[in-house]
Order: structure tokens, then C-alpha cells, then sequence
């Protein structure tokens, strides 16, 4: 027997049932905020290549008439900027991959086997609690002593346990919310808990992993007291360059934008590949099958 | 295929106990249905047997060999979810064949044994999906294919259908019961609904508070509960109890609190110094009709007043007072037309039990 259908309803526009002057509103809030957000950045990248003599005349210029590229090549050679960028990328890159891989044991180990009773997993959020101050000069010492200072492999130590509270509670909490279903499903049909974890769980769990990379990626980029005070000449990163462009002779704006636009483009990059990922990991949607 | 045999089982959560001594033996190629309300340690007695828990005490053997310290992948036994658990990020193939791949099967027969399990089940067009492209009860069916697709020696389903809707619910159970006939191999399921237990089971264990209340066949649970707790348990609607008084004078009855008495059959012996003694009297709502030769036994006339009407179609529930209680009978739809009429129904007083009100046993 044929089942005749009803049609499907019409569906209302939204838009039709909105408030015109509330839509206005909404429309002039975040054109507002975007000049928030959009000018300063526009400024920095402006006066990258504004000539010195642009820098600060009233009127102000919005683009220079003839853009130059001397504070890049100043900032990135005659500052080392380079080095630092190149130190940067390396330094950052490690330690995020390092904090990731344990993080990601670490909290899949509190969330599944409480590891540590009630206790470890505040304890590793407490010390995020502890200021950078208070340990930086033991740091320093041992760091000394270890032949760790000013060195790479020194400073990626020293940023991934930085950055391993966070990350692990981050997934520590993804990790809670996945069903134990699905895992005790892969240990029945055959997988280890190693299996099980890379396998299940961390696919499973990619979103929030993404997410706490990322924002370990971001804060070891912009650190710069740990930086200051455990590198010199060798391992310095890019926040420890800016210091350079306050000198005695004045402040050298057209260098420090021009190095501060430079510094951009790692996260710009790394925002794109993993925008849609970083969405879904910091509203921690539901994974239902 | 194997048999199961669970010794004096103990699990605690946290000092609170789940399962509080279960000695269990389940022949090879059974169908054991663990039914009872929730809390009453079902679960966590088939988690046990799959190696998902850890036990506190006693044993458990599977194929004749303990099983206590094996993990679960190498207990080689099969589980469907209650969410089915099917892993979202990879297709019904790659969810089917997870368990041969971990086992190092070669990629032929992989093949192989996923195509023969998405056929029987009816989901060879579904290979390619995922998850979340599946309706309930498709899903349903890829838990199930990935359980058979190993052939385990034991099947263990957590239950499989409750988040079904009735329709659907109905099919799988038909489905599951065919699975059973036609692979043969012992089945372990925990539910929580009578209905499933009594169509699906070959033997039903009825658990309450960690223990075993009755195992046997669901007619012999049906038809002979060893306590009020299983009467009430299995049936529905549920059987009704009257709290009364044993009269023996010569002959066996019981006299209930509104002075209303029903004489006991004859074949029923009670001594006379039991007399006076509290029981409680059972009576499925199965077992009244219009009609007493159309009722087995010994039939006592009852007039009821009806206070509620529940057709179903083909039936319909009457709700009267009887003795001090509200009693509920089942009677075809037309023998009854509203509330407030007062008919004539017959008990088939056969099928009555009687229960120590303080032990809870049926006498």
C-alpha cells in the first residue's frame, strides 16, 4: 500500500520574523568590534613598511606612498630576528609535540584509571597556580649547573612542563566526557589499552587535542620572561628581540612591527589548518556515534 | 561455543556491594536471559564475565578454563552494548572488521567473514556508511554484526534494545532469537523487561539485590515463582496480591480483610495447625474469566464492581476491590462495557499462590 506523504511544511524565514532595528544594532556592534580588533593589527602591519618619517605625523598616514621593506630586512638580520624566528619555530614545535604526547597520556591515564586518586589531577592544575617568579631562579641555577642554559633542549623542557597542566587538563576533561562504552567495545573485540588509546580513544578525542596543541603552541610563542632569563646569545626566541627595539635612542617602531607581523604568520598558519578541529574542541561537542 | 560457570562471585564498587555471592552454571549453546529491576547487579555480573570488571571474590570459568586474571581480548567472547558503541570514526566495515584486524586475520578472509555477517544481518549496503549516517536500529545491527562476525564462544548482550523504539524493538528481538537458532552459540543477555527475558530465554536468571532469586525455564519462573518477588516480577500486568488469613476447617480457604473467602482446591493440603496463619494470596490477571469451563481448575465466582476500564483491543484490564484490594483481571474487550457495571468473574484458583507475607516464599 502506498503511504501518501503530507508535504513538508514551508519553512519561515528567519530573518522575516527579526526586528529590523535590532538587526541594525547587531550589524553596527560588530562592525565596531571588528575596528576593534582589525586596527591596531592594521597599524602594526602599516607601519612595517611606512619610512621612518611616517611614523608619527599628524595627520596620520594610513598607507605610505612609498613602502619599503628596510625594517623587515633590519629586524630579521641586523636584530637577528631570523635566528630568534627560526629558534622560535623550533623551540615551540617541540615543546607542544612533547606536552601533547604526555598530556594526552597523562590525563587519558586520570580520566580512565583515576590515576592518583582525587588528588593528582588538581595537583597538576596547581601548578599553573604557582608564579613563573618563584621558580624561575632555581630554574636557572639547575639549568646551570645541567649545561641546559641557553640552549634549545633547555628551553623545550622548561615550556612543556610549562605547558603540561593545561594541556592535560584540557583532555583530561575531553577524555571524561568520551563514552567508556566505545573503548571497553575495542578491548572485547581484541585491541590493548595501548590499541585502545591511540586506536579509539585519541581519534576520538583529536578536537580537544587540537585544541589544547594549539593553545600550548600560543603561549610558548608569546613567552617571553622564561625566555629572557634562560637564554643569552644562542637560544633566544622572538618576544626576547622586541627588548632591542627599546634602546636608548628611542623606540624603533618600524623594526618591532615589522618583526611583530613576521611573528604572526606561524599562528595565522596554524589557525587555518586547525580552525575547524579548534571549533569543535573548545565546545567540547558530543561525539555521539 | 562453551559453557559458563560463575563460583560464589563477589564485586563491590567502593565497599557497596553489586553482586553478593552468584554461583551460576550455563550449559554450551544456551540462551540465559539475566533479568531483574536496576541495581540488582546484572550488568555488572555480565561485565564480569566479559573481563570489564574486576571481581572481589570466587570465579569464573568459560569453555572449562578460569577466566579471573585473563583481559578481556583474550577471553574471546563478544558484547553489544546498550549504546551500541560503534566507533564513530570509522565506516560499518572498519567497525565490523575491527576485532579480525586486531587478530592479525589475513585480508581475504576478513573480507570474507565481514560480507557473510553484513548478509545475514541485512546491512551489506551499509558498508561504506558511518555511524552517525545510521538509524537506531541499523546501528543495532552493526553491534550485532560485530559481535558475530568472530565468531566468539559466547555472546554477551547489555541491554541491546533499550534504546529501540517498540516497533523496532520487536523486529531485533525476533532477530536475536533467530541469530540464537542459527549459530548455536551460548548467549548471555541482561535486560530489564520481563517480555524480552520470557521470549528470548531458554533459562531466566532472576537477580535481585546482587543474588540469585530463580533460574529455571520462563514457564517454570512463570507458572511456579519461588517467592512474591518473581510472581510479581515476571507478568504482565503485573499479579495481584491480597493479604488474607488461612482458615482450615476441614477444608483449606482464606478469608481476606473485607470477610470476603475463597476455598483452596482440594488437592491442596494444609495442615489445620496452620490455621489463622497471615498469607498472602496471588492471582495473575491472566487467570480470571466469564466463562468457569473455560478456566482449568477449580473456578470461585467473584462479583466485581468495575472501577476501571483498560481496553487494548483484543483485551481489556478491569480494576475492582476484592477482598480489601484493588484487583486487576484480563478479559476479552467485549466482555466488559464501562465502569460502574458489576459482573460475574470466575478465579481460576488452580493457578493461585499463597505466600508467607514474612519470608516472602511462596508456600
Amino acid at each position: 500500500m502506498a503511504v501518501v506523504q503530507a508535504p513538508p511544511l514551508p519553512r519561515r524565514r528567519r530573518s522575516a520574523r527579526r526586528n529590523p532595528g535590532l538587526d541594525a544594532l547587531r550589524i553596527a556592534f560588530l562592525a565596531g568590534f571588528l575596528l576593534f580588533v582589525l586596527l591596531p593589527l592594521y597599524w602594526v602591519i602599516i607601519t612595517s613598511i611606512k619610512p621612518t618619517s611616517d611614523y608619527l605625523v599628524v595627520p596620520p598616514v594610513w598607507f605610505p606612498s612609498e613602502p619599503t621593506i628596510v625594517h623587515y630586512t633590519a629586524a630579521l638580520f641586523s636584530y637577528r630576528g631570523l635566528q630568534a624566528l627560526v629558534n622560535s619555530l623550533i623551540i615551540s614545535s617541540a615543546s607542544t609535540v612533547l606536552s601533547t604526547v604526555f598530556g594526552t597520556m597523562m590525563a587519558y591515564s586520570l580520566a580512565r584509571f583515576n590515576t592518583g586518586g582525587q588528588h593528582l589531577a588538581f595537583w597538576v592544575l596547581s601548578q599553573r597556580f604557582l608564579p613563573p617568579v618563584a621558580v624561575i631562579l632555581p630554574i636557572f641555577l639547575l639549568f646551570r649547573s645541567w649545561k641546559l642554559y641557553d640552549t634549545h633542549v633547555g628551553l623545550i623542557l622548561a615550556y612543556t612542563f610549562m605547558t603540561l597542566p593545561l594541556t592535560v587538563w584540557m583532555m583530561y576533561a575531553y577524555f571524561r566526557q568520551l563514552p567508556k562504552s566505545l573503548e571497553e567495545a575495542a578491548l572485547v573485540d581484541g585491541l590493548s589499552r595501548w590499541q585502545t588509546l591511540w586506536k579509539i580513544a585519541v581519534p576520538l578525542a583529536a578536537p580537544g587535542i587540537v585544541a589544547a596543541a594549539v593553545f600550548a603552541f600560543i603561549a610558548v610563542w608569546t613567552e617571553f620572561f622564561f625566555a629572557l632569563i634562560l637564554t643569552s646569545r644562542h637560544a633566544f626566541t622572538l618576544p626576547t628581540v622586541f627588548r632591542a627595539f627599546l634602546g636608548f635612542q628611542g623606540a624603533q617602531y618600524g623594526e618591532a612591527c615589522a618583526l611583530a607581523t613576521t611573528s604572526l604568520v606561524p599562528s595565522l598558519i596554524l589557525g587555518m589548518l586547525v580552525q575547524r578541529h579548534l571549533v569543535r574542541g573548545l565546545t567540547l561537542g558530543a561525539i555521539r556515534g | 561455543m562453551a559453557n559458563v560457570k560463575i563460583t560464589r562471585l563477589e564485586k563491590h564498587y567502593a565497599g557497596v556491594p553489586a553482586v553478593r555471592g552468584i554461583d551460576l552454571e550455563i550449559a554450551d549453546g544456551e540462551f540465559t536471559v539475566l533479568v531483574g529491576p536496576s541495581g540488582c547487579g546484572k550488568s555488572t555480573l555480565l561485565r564480569t564475565i566479559a573481563g570489564l570488571e574486576d571481581i572481589d571474590a570466587g570465579t569464573i570459568e568459560i569453555g572449562g578454563a578460569v577466566v579471573n586474571e585473563m583481559r578481556p581480548r583474550d577471553r574471546d567472547v563478544a558484547m553489544v552494548f546498550q549504546d551500541y558503541a560503534l566507533y564513530p570514526h570509522m565506516t560499518v566495515h572498519g567497525n565490523i572488521s575491527l576485532s579480525l584486524k586486531a587478530r592479525n586475520t589475513p585480508r581475504p578472509e576478513i573480507e570474507q567473514r565481514v560480507q557473510r555477517a553484513a548478509a545475514m544481518l541485512g546491512i551489506a549496503n551499509l558498508l561504506q556508511r558511518y555511524p552517525r549516517q545510521l538509524s537506531g536500529g541499523q546501528r543495532q545491527r552493526v553491534a550485532i554484526g560485530r559481535a558475530i562476525v568472530r565468531n566468539p564462544r559466547l555472546f554477551l548482550f547489555d541491554e541491546p534494545l533499550s534504546n529501540l523504539d517498540a516497533q523496532l524493538r520487536d523486529e531485533m528481538r525476533s532477530e536475536i532469537k533467530r541469530l540464537h537458532q542459527e549459530l548455536g552459540t551460548t548467549m548471555i543477555y541482561v535486560t530489564h523487561d520481563q517480555i524480552e527475558a520470557m521470549t528470548l530465554a531458554d533459562r531466566i536468571v532472576l537477580l535481585k539485590d546482587g543474588l540469585v532469586e530463580q533460574a529455571g525455564s520462563p514457564l517454570d519462573l512463570y507458572e511456579r515463582p519461588a517467592t512474591r518477588f518473581v510472581a510479581g516480577f515476571l507478568g504482565s500486568p503485573k499479579m495481584n496480591f491480597i493479604p488474607g488469613q488461612l482458615v482450615v476447617n476441614g477444608s483449606a480457604a482464606v478469608r481476606f480483610a473485607d470477610g470476603a473467602t475463597l476455598a483452596l482446591p482440594d488437592r491442596r493440603s494444609v495442615p489445620a495447625e496452620w490455621s489463622g496463619r497471615a498469607v498472602t494470596f496471588g492471582i495473575r490477571p491472566q487467570h480470571f474469566g466469564r466463562d468457569p469451563s473455560a478456566l482449568s481448575g477449580q473456578a470461585a465466582r467473584v462479583s466485581a464492581q468495575v472501577e476501571l476500564l483498560q481496553p487494548t483491543g483484543s483485551r481489556a484490564f478491569i480494576t475492582f476491590p476484592f477482598g480489601g484490594a484493588p484487583v486487576m483481571a484480563e478479559l476479552a474487550s467485549h466482555d466488559v462495557q464501562g465502569p460502574g457495571e458489576r459482573i460475574d468473574l470466575y478465579m481460576d484458583m488452580s493457578r493461585a499462590i499463597l505466600i508467607d507475607p514474612e519470608s516472602g516464599r511462596v508456600i
